[in-house]
């Protein structure tokens, strides 16, 4: 699959399905499984309809009817939200590494 | 209209030297030998999944993580730097659609899932690391595992 139109264009992969979704949601919404199905399902499809090399069929999924500011924003300067600062990231990840260690 | 990622990436990134594109002439191409209803499939994703304890990536990082196919949500964990990681880590299914293809081999779209599955960490600014570094690993395991198809999910 690709979330980039024009990159995919230029790297010329042998095939690929397109979802015009913002970053980070390119197999759907969260938990909405009904939609990733609909996604993956056509993906899986493309493999045996996709016939010319470098063809990217392109999804008919909407993000929202009555919203596209995601189009203006997604990857410009301010779209992601700040960071944790680096200790408290690092106690996070201290608290996963423990998490899977209990018994 | 699809957003045009290039520009957009030139602009977040000005202070940096000049990102080179890789910009392709030919299309390397094998059409699948079976319809995918009977091929073994592999899945990666580069949306920066760990499963349970596996190290967290960095940047620049060519490593990937071997994830059982038969993980559970609460065993999956995100680390990118480079996309908004809330829905993905509330559902990996957005950016890491397990789940999705366990229901797809079990209906018979697909005729197996391959074990374990892959992701990797896309932030990765060096085209010769994933080219040189990250790739051929990656083209080992589907070798391995005897994949017919290698399905390939961004972030």
């Amino acid at each position: 699959m690709t979330s980039a139109l024009d990159i995919t264009q230029s790297v010329k992969a042998p095939r690929a399905v397109f979802v015009n979704f913002p970053l980070g949601h390119q197999t759907g919404k969260p938990n909405e499984p009904e939609l990733q199905r609909q996604i993956v399902a056509d993906a899986m499809r493309a493999f045996d309809t996709i016939t010319r090399p470098g063809t990217i069929v392109e999804l008919p999924y909407v993000w929202d009817a009555n919203d596209r500011t995601w189009e203006h924003r997604d990857y410009t300067k301010g779209w992601m939200p700040e960071r944790p600062p680096h200790d408290l990231a690092d106690a996070m990840e201290a608290e996963r590494i423990a998490r899977y260690s209990r018994p | 209209m699809p957003v045009d990622y290039i520009p957009r990436t030139r602009d977040l990134y000005n202070d940096f030297t000049p990102y080179r594109w890789v910009v392709n002439e030919t299309v390397p191409f094998t059409p699948l030998k079976k319809p995918i209803a009977e091929c073994k499939v592999a899945m990666i994703s580069s949306g920066g999944m760990m499963y349970r304890d596996q190290p967290r990536f960095h940047r620049e990082d060519s490593s990937y993580r071997r994830i059982p196919k038969n993980a559970r949500r609460d065993e999956l964990n995100v680390w990118h730097f480079g996309y908004p990681t809330h829905d993905a880590e509330q559902d990996p299914n957005c950016v890491f659609p397990l789940e999705r293809l366990r229901e797809l081999e079990a209906a018979g779209v697909i005729g197996e899932l391959i074990d374990p599955v892959f992701s990797f960490m896309g932030g990765i600014y060096s085209t010769r690391k994933v080219r040189d570094e990250l790739a051929p690993k990656i083209v080992d395991e589907l070798q391995r595992a005897h994949a017919d198809a290698f399905y390939l999910v961004p972030a």
